[in-house]
């Protein structure tokens, strides 16, 4: 129990008349890479969001370290600081430089002085390969740049777990690699992450932990080896079977 | 002295008598669209930003209420200032505080009052629009690090909406450095006062207004393309320096780019 970070308990979520979430029920443990894996529309980035409260779930509920998140709503800014989240369209702020994005968390909101967050900032920027380019804005850089600099702006906090939202799919194929790399290496120091994803090799082979979602229901769950090799349920077969055929 | 008599020599000879008396007019006109713009931005911005807080049903009825007290209060305000004549809510606040408050206010804190006011009213829903106008995303990005509201509007909302209103805003000063002319019906001593009194007083009339015209567009010109320069400084540097000098200094332990920058 205790080194269990994130509990989901039968979370449900409806956007008016529409449940996207029937009933989720699943564990991230410390040091866990969870893959989720599923069509469009089938409630993952759903179930991401509402782990981060950006959506506030319609029932269930989420325990972080066996406290639950919506009962401790005045705080929900300080549960984000160890909740880090990285989005389809990076969300990079535009006003700022690559380095300022990374400074300004733990600046503003960590409150931390400037040598500190300049330090934290700089070491994960070059984490993620993005030291040259610091002084750049936004909307200076490439999909794949931009997306590595979301990642070093989500490691700055330091956070428990990490959140990545289809975090490739709105790049050009040939970005998609250094975003994944970068991934792969913080699976390999031991982060804790949920990664909503549709590159079936990437979890396949980073993942100690894979979720297949349809329909709003978690359909099956288990090692990677259990999904991909041997999947129990027919509904599991025919989603990896169109996915893997290409 | 001869009286002048071609168009010419009428202009220099009201530029030479009353000139200085027009340019004391017209730096009054400046200063007060200039510090009622700066002004009513402000009072936009907090209207603004007051008018899009997001409402939340699990929010304290307490918050909720107050909430929506103000926010009926300052739609009121924006639409009977939107909704009046700058002349005529001159004339009603000069006049209705001397009658009803006994305040005799001093000619050009009057007019910043009411410039400001009116200018604060048209700016809140600039900035309302320029807050919407950002991309959501960069408020969940804010969001997911932990900020809250306040410290999302402050830090990344605001600065962007602000520089998508810039143009905007210069309308403003424009429209302000023009309609400030209006105030002559409280006395309020700018470039159009001054104007009439020349003509009135010579009895030059298309002579005084030719001028008239000139110092007017003069300013505005001036602070049209003031306002480009600035534009264009806050989009910042087309280009930005690679700093791979850092990258290698930083992983070998070494003083990182930036601080020796800033030395």
């Amino acid at each position: 129990m205790s080194d269990n970070i994130i509990e989901v308990r039968s979370l449900v979520k409806t956007f008016g008349g529409n449940e996207v979430l029937k009933g989720v029920d699943f564990t991230v443990r410390k040091g866990d890479v969870t893959c989720i894996i599923g069509a469009s529309g089938s409630g993952k980035s759903t179930l991401l969001r509402c782990i981060n409260m950006l959506e506030t779930p319609t029932g269930g509920e989420i325990l972080f370290h066996g406290e639950d998140i919506m009962q401790r709503k005045s705080s929900v800014p300080e549960y984000r600081t160890r909740v880090g989240m990285v989005f389809q369209n990076f969300n990079l702020f535009y006003n700022m430089t690559a380095l300022k994005n990374c400074m300004v968390g733990t600046r503003k909101v960590l409150k931390k002085d400037k040598a500190t967050s300049l330090k934290i900032a700089l070491d994960y920027l070059e984490k993620v390969g993005m030291s040259p380019f610091i002084n750049a804005r936004p909307r200076q850089l490439s999909g794949g740049q931009q997306q590595r600099v979301a990642i070093a702006r989500a490691l700055a906090m330091e956070p428990e777990v990490l959140l990545f939202d289809e975090p490739t799919s709105a790049l050009d194929p040939q970005m998609v690699g250094e975003v994944l790399a970068v991934i792969r290496k913080l699976a390999d120091e031991g982060w804790t992450m949920i990664i909503v994803t549709h590159e079936m090799a990437f979890a396949r082979d980073v993942s100690n932990h894979v979720v297949y979602m349809q329909d709003g229901i978690i359909c099956e769950e288990g090692t990677p080896e259990q999904i991909f090799q041997n999947p129990q349920k027919q509904e599991t077969k025919e989603f990896l079977a169109r996915f893997m055929a290409g | 002295m001869s009286a002048p008599t071609t168009f010419i020599e009428r202009i220099v000879f009201i530029l030479e008598n009353r000139g200085m008396s027009m340019l004391q007019g017209a730096g009054n006109t400046l200063l007060i669209a200039f510090v009622s713009t700066v002004i009513g931005c402000i009072i936009g911005f907090i209207v603004g930003i007051i008018m899009t807080i997001p409402l939340d049903k699990r929010d304290n009825i307490f918050k909720r209420i107050i909430l929506r007290v103000v926010r009926l209060i300052l739609h009121v305000y924006i639409e009977v200032f939107r909704g009046t004549p700058m002349m005529v809510q001159a004339m009603f606040i000069y006049y209705g505080s001397i009658m009803v408050f006994n305040i005799h206010m001093p000619f050009m804190i009057a007019a910043f009052f009411i410039v400001s006011i009116n200018t604060g009213a048209y700016m809140a829903e600039t900035v309302r629009g320029g807050i919407l106008s950002i991309d959501p995303g960069q408020s969940e990005g804010a969001k997911a690090i932990g900020m809250t509201h306040v410290q999302s509007m402050t830090y990344v909302i605001s600065p962007q909406a602000l520089r998508n209103i810039m143009p905007q805003i210069g309308n403003n000063l424009i429209i302000n450095i023009k309609d400030t002319c209006v105030l002559s019906v409280i006395s309020v001593v700018e470039l159009m006062f001054a104007s009439r009194a020349v003509a009135g007083a010579y009895l030059m009339y298309f002579e005084t207004y030719t001028i008239t015209m000139v110092m007017y567009l003069a300013m505005t010109l001036f602070f049209s393309r003031l306002l480009r320069y600035f534009e264009k400084k806050m989009d910042g540097n087309k280009s930005y320096d690679l700093a791979t000098h850092d990258t290698l200094a930083h992983t070998s332990g070494m003083v990182s780019y930036r601080e020796e920058k800033r030395q």
